[in-house]
């Protein structure tokens, strides 16, 4: 029909696609054992140069062609004037910046820019700059560039408020960006050093972050990077002052060397004395330093706002966090029954971190248990009922005698509850345990109760034995119990215990 | 840009003069004073009619609007013979761009169709008509405008600075200048004068090379003008042009003169739309690779006027998240509220309630607090107080679709103007064979008795034309033919401004601006803020349309805005008063009201003609193309039903030339288009076409890579 433009086939197109294909891959193949060749004879000339071009122009990522062409090019440097090496290493740079519109993410391309630019007699500092800008524009999440632009800054002595309005713009045309949020957590303390505080903040320059965040995280809840940036930001204002200082003294240390070292709960100073003469147990918490009233308040409204949001966004798990943190960072007893109902919320929205969520409550919990002991006794510890499902800040029990972990969500009793060196009556009923190979080498246990666990073989009680004083044992209610001649078994491995209920 | 395009594009040789003919007038036409090519045009067509114009046709096709030009190109891309007429000498009718002096003739022709009846004899055609047939005369007025007024509030002074620096024949420049473009037009090696005048739309260097070429023939260029009066205030108006014009300034006053004598930098819309970036006709200009035939740019920011303080509408999550008018909880609201509009088919519950009720009442409900309503209804659904909940939700579910595809806002604007839309339709219809001729109308249907079908056309110039279809536009059909006259009324201003609304860190960007009603009676006000890198309007000024349903006339209905927002100077030409309160405004140097009429909401029952006659619409009021080109598209499909509508143009190498040796390799045109991009470092200028061709090169390089 008059006017109708024919067009070809499409198994003509893909046979000429195919041919095209073919003869593209001989050439590439060809040139590559050329340059192979030369490279083994040791040539290092114009050629190599032309041939490695070619093949890096196709594929910038052959990291044995950057390797030769830099081989080459310190050849050449040797043999030419100042001025014409800077010619050299110029065009070098621009042969790179081609390589990088084929791949702007390529490991080869960018480290050999970094590289060249060390070669450089004069480097142009502004032009990569430049470089970095348009790239950043083009995709603001490439690290490589990020990488490199970290070198350039660095290496040009931009000043630090520039790059906070640089990471100000990035974040303005799209908050999801870990790297700008990040890098604005380095500038920060930079900018505005704080005496004594390498790592902290000014109160007017938090506030304006603080508000930063807030727009990031109204706006969309659900972008974790603003968070993460938020958390931090918190962080500032935080960890430094909460500290618990604890002084422990120890006993029979020399047959227990990991006693003395402590951790505290939070980033913190630890004081720890271990007096190896005196064998009685005492422990001292020293104080506990609080918040500055400014930093609290600061908190308390950050605190304030987050709810705010959590009202709007009630399913939003970020946030919930977020509370949690602040809650414990400002009273911790105070809000644990708030805390207590935002975890529960949280395993909710977020069925696929529930374990975690529950290690995390266990956490505080037993935090919170060992902040109320500053005022009571210290010999017992009871945590029952609480569906702990992990144990941890052992280390802060080591005095403990008597502990009570019954009615919660235990698997096991992990290594590190051997710490508790000075315990005599251990009560864990009602628990999911099957694992006992924290019950090892105490010294001093006398008693122990896992009525209703999940223990079901002979094994699994071997590390009792090292338990020279254990005479009570409760395992009611354990699979075990249907075992074979499992009374006799157990009266040879434990031969001290005279009290087991079975 | 159409240097490339003819580097390129590669297609049999004769069929690039039937392109460059049809091509050559309408960039004559652009960029020069218009109604001097119109005899040029005239002269062309009638030999075309005279000695070429085939006597038959598959689809002829009277009216340049869009709809009619996306059918032409629908057509004539799946083979079609199609001719293509315009009554006017430019294309695109009521969808045109004019430059100023371009439109100082529009204007001055509106004025005189006022005052002239035309005649119409009968006679000529009447020994055409063969036993058997009916005649159905078609209308040679076109009653379309209405209402149109213009001020001009610049200074009409001479600019002295100039006056001293200009020679005494100042006045032979102009005429020079418009000779020797017609000449050159006239000649038959258009292609070279086409890519010249092609790059003096930017480059006044080569215009001043132009005027050089003095050929003084004052005698024959008067009398080839159709209006003298016009040519005569134009030659008073345009006094010099010397040879290195500065740069303009943004302290310099902006005269009359000054606008005359750059009026070739403006391109100014009688329609005044954007386009959705995931609308009908971005859908229809990537699907058929039209939009290779020009450029856009995005529209920067949306602004909305409340209590008269102009200011930006956060409409992304970017503007959102920087917004500092809005309190964390609004933007938690807004985000929550947008988000939820992305897909709200997915929640019924939410709205069910509201199914009958106004959209207005759904969003009090949503707890949005009264800025963040205004800011949904008027400027991202953009619908009135009376829009059920369902249509508004969807019109904010569209532009929300339309965020981010290609920059911060939903819309795009082709540079040069909306009337390059048209023609680059027209254009792909030429490519594959359509014929164009302007000045050129059709007189009467001849309708065969027996079927009640139209089976020619009569032309103006009394050739009898034979056809299987008639696309007509509605401007061309008499009232006799219609059934119901039930059409409404579009408002429209164009303002000539000193600066922008809302001035901030870039001067260079487009705005949409809307205002909600000022009075609960009156209706809602859509403006457009065009700057220069637009290519609509001269450096140092912005060209402003507003457009709305009309309750009155046009300026009834939009003098009131135009005050709210602008320093209107009461009396012509006076300077605007230094005042701070007044100068917080910007100036208006020029603006013309008028009414157009909108007839989208006819369908075929509206009309008692023949049923292979197809009526195209005019342009309707709202902000998109989508109701055109829809209906471009089942027009297509009532002529053609088995054929697809405007498939993709084929790569340029997959293209069998018969007869033709092998083609030079000329570099592709898309890599051409993404270097020039790179090189103007405009990544918000982006052409839809390139991204595919793009991923194209990423996959040519794999073999090497699997190495």
């Amino acid at each position: 029909m008059h006017g109708r433009v024919k067009i070809k086939s499409t198994a003509q197109q893909e046979e000429e696609k195919r041919k095209e294909k073919e003869k593209k891959l001989k050439a590439f193949v060809s040139a590559r054992d050329a340059v192979l060749k030369k490279r083994s004879a040791g040539e290092h000339d114009e050629e190599a140069l032309q041939l490695t071009r070619q093949l890096l122009s196709s594929n910038p990522d052959f990291a044995t062609l950057w390797n030769y062409r830099r081989e080459v090019l310190l050849h050449l440097e040797t043999l030419r004037e100042k001025d014409e090496v800077q010619k050299l290493y110029e065009s070098e740079l621009h042969f790179i910046e081609a390589c990088l519109k084929v791949n702007p993410k390529s490991y080869g391309c960018w480290h050999h820019r970094t590289w060249v630019n060390t070669r450089l007699p004069q480097p142009d500092w502004t032009r990569e700059l430049g470089l970095c800008d348009r790239c950043l524009s083009l995709d603001e999440r490439n690290f490589h560039c990020w990488d490199y632009r970290r070198v350039v800054v660095k290496a040009s002595g931009v000043s630090v408020e520039q790059e906070l309005q640089f990471t100000d713009r990035l974040i303005g045309s799209n908050f999801s960006n870990y790297s700008s949020w990040h890098y604005r957590s380095t500038l920060l303390p930079q900018l505005h050093p704080q005496p004594f505080h390498s790592h902290r903040v000014c109160e007017e320059q938090l506030l304006k972050e603080y508000e930063l965040s807030h727009n990031a995280f109204f706006t969309d809840p659900n972008d974790q990077s603003a968070w993460f940036y938020y958390r931090w930001l918190l962080g500032r204002g935080v960890c430094v002052c909460v500290c618990l200082e604890l002084l422990c003294i120890c006993e029979d240390t020399s047959a227990h060397p990991m006693l003395c070292v402590c951790v505290c709960v939070y980033v913190c100073v630890c004081v720890c004395v271990c007096n190896l003469d005196d064998l009685h147990v005492c422990v001292c918490i020293c104080g506990r330093s609080e918040l500055s009233v400014e930093k609290s308040s600061v908190l308390q409204a950050e605190l304030q706002s987050c709810n705010q949001l959590l009202e709007l966004e009630p399913q939003n798990k970020w946030c919930l966090l977020t509370i949690i943190l602040l809650m414990r960072a400002l009273d911790p007893l105070g809000h644990e029954k708030e805390t207590l109902a935002h975890f529960q919320t949280l395993k909710e929205v977020d069925p696929m971190r529930s374990t975690y969520y529950s290690d995390l409550c266990s956490k505080f919990l037993i935090e919170n248990t060992i902040l109320k002991m500053e005022y009571a006794e210290v010999r017992v510890f009871s945590l029952s009922n609480k569906n702990l499902t992990t144990l941890c800040h052992l280390d802060q029990l080591l005095f403990v005698t008597h502990i009570n972990l019954s009615s919660n969500q235990l698997l096991r009793l992990p290594p590190h509850f051997a710490m508790l060196q000075c315990l005599e009556v251990l009560e864990a009923d009602d628990n999911a345990i099957e694992n006992l190979e924290g019950l090892y080498h105490l010294p001093k246990l006398e008693e122990v109760s896992l009525r209703n666990n999940q223990i079901c073989k002979l094994s699994d009680l071997e590390s009792l034995a090292s338990c020279t004083k254990l005479t009570r044992l409760d395992l009611r209610g354990n699979p075990v119990h249907r075992t074979a001649h499992i009374e006799s078994e157990l009266s040879q491995l434990l031969p001290r215990v005279t009290a087991l209920s079975l | 840009m159409f240097l490339l395009y003819f580097k390129t594009w590669r297609i049999p040789v004769l069929k690039i003069c039937c392109v460059h003919f049809g091509y050559c007038v309408f960039k004559c036409v652009y960029f020069s004073v218009r109604h001097d090519i119109a005899c040029h045009v005239t002269v062309c067509s009638f030999k075309m009619a005279a000695e070429d114009l085939p006597s038959q046709f598959d689809v002829v096709i009277l009216g340049t609007g869009l709809t009619e030009s996306v059918i032409a190109a629908a057509c004539s891309r799946v083979g079609q013979s199609v001719l293509h007429l315009d009554r006017r000498n430019y294309y695109a009718g009521n969808w045109a761009s004019f430059t100023f002096n371009g439109l100082l003739s529009w204007i001055e022709e509106y004025k005189n169709q006022q005052k002239v009846q035309i005649t119409e004899s009968e006679q000529v055609w009447r020994s055409l008509i063969d036993e058997g047939e009916d005649v159905v005369p078609l209308s040679s007025v076109d009653s379309s405008i209405s209402n149109l007024e213009v001020f001009c509030y610049a200074s009409e002074e001479e600019e002295k600075e100039e006056e001293t620096k200009a020679p005494l024949t100042s006045c032979q420049p102009v005429n020079a200048e418009t000779v020797s473009e017609e000449t050159t037009g006239d000649s038959t090696e258009a292609q070279d004068t086409v890519t010249g005048d092609d790059t003096t739309a930017s480059d006044a260097k080569t215009q001043n090379e132009e005027h050089e070429v003095s050929e003084p023939e004052e005698e024959q260029h008067t009398s080839d003008i159709s209006e003298p009066s016009q040519s005569q205030e134009e030659k008073d108006s345009q006094p010099i042009s010397s040879p290195a014009d500065p740069p303009v300034e943004v302290e310099k006053k902006i005269t009359y003169q000054k606008l005359v004598k750059e009026g070739r930098r403006f391109n100014i819309d009688l329609v005044s739309k954007l386009m959705y970036s995931r609308g009908a006709l971005v859908d229809l200009l990537i699907k058929s690779n039209v939009s290779r035939y020009a450029e856009f740019k995005n529209i920067g920011r949306i602004l909305t006027c409340r209590n008269g303080k102009v200011e930006q509408v956060p409409c992304s999550r970017a503007d959102v998240f920087a917004s500092k008018q809005l309190t964390v909880v609004e933007k938690r609201m807004l985000m929550k509220f947008l988000t939820f509009c992305l897909d709200f088919e997915q929640h019924p519950e939410e709205y069910q309630d509201y199914t009958e009720k106004p959209f207005r009442e759904f969003l009090k409900n949503k707890k949005l607090t009264e800025n963040l309503q205004d800011f949904v209804l008027h400027s991202i659904a953009m619908v009135t107080q009376q829009t059920l909940t369902e249509e508004g939700l969807k019109a904010t579910q569209h532009f929300l679709r339309c965020l981010g595809r290609y920059g911060n806002t939903p819309f795009l604007f082709p540079l040069n103007g909306l009337g390059e839309i048209p023609q680059c339709f027209c254009r792909m219809c030429a490519v594959f064979g359509g014929i164009y001729c302007l000045r050129h109308s059709v007189q009467c249907l001849v309708v065969d008795k027996a079927s009640n079908k139209v089976k020619a056309v009569i032309d103006t110039r009394g050739q009898k034309i034979s056809c299987s279809h008639f696309v007509v536009e509605d401007s061309y059909i008499r009232d006799e033919q219609r059934q119901s006259t039930a059409y409404r009324q579009i408002s429209r201003a164009v303002l000539i401004t000193d600066r922008s609304v809302l001035p901030s860190e870039s001067d260079q960007q487009i705005s949409l601006v809307t205002i909600p009603p000022l009075e609960s009676s009156a209706p809602a006000v859509r403006m457009v803020e065009l700057c220069s890198s637009s290519m609509t309007c001269m450096p140092g000024t912005y060209l402003v349309h507003l457009t709305c349903s009309s309750s009155g006339t046009a300026q009834e209905d939009l003098a009131p805005v135009v005050s709210e927002l602008f320093h209107v100077s009461t009396i012509p030409g006076e300077e605007p008063s230094e005042g701070a309160e007044e100068r917080s405004k910007p100036a208006v140097l020029w603006v013309m009201y008028f009414n157009m009429r909108d007839t989208s909401a006819l369908d075929s029952s509206s009309y008692s003609l023949p049923s292979n006659v197809h009526v195209c619409t005019g342009p309707d009021g709202s902000l998109g193309s989508d109701c055109s080109i829809k209906l471009a598209e089942s027009v297509f499909h009532h002529i053609l039903p088995d054929e697809e509508f405007c498939p993709p143009a084929p790569n340029p190498e997959d293209i069998i030339y018969d007869g033709d040796g092998p083609q030079a390799e000329g570099p592709g045109f898309d890599e051409s288009v993404n270097t020039e991009a790179e090189e103007e470092g405009a990544a918000h200028e982006k052409n839809p076409s390139t991204e595919p061709a793009e991923m194209d090169s990423v996959a040519d390089t794999t073999p090497s890579s699997e190495e």
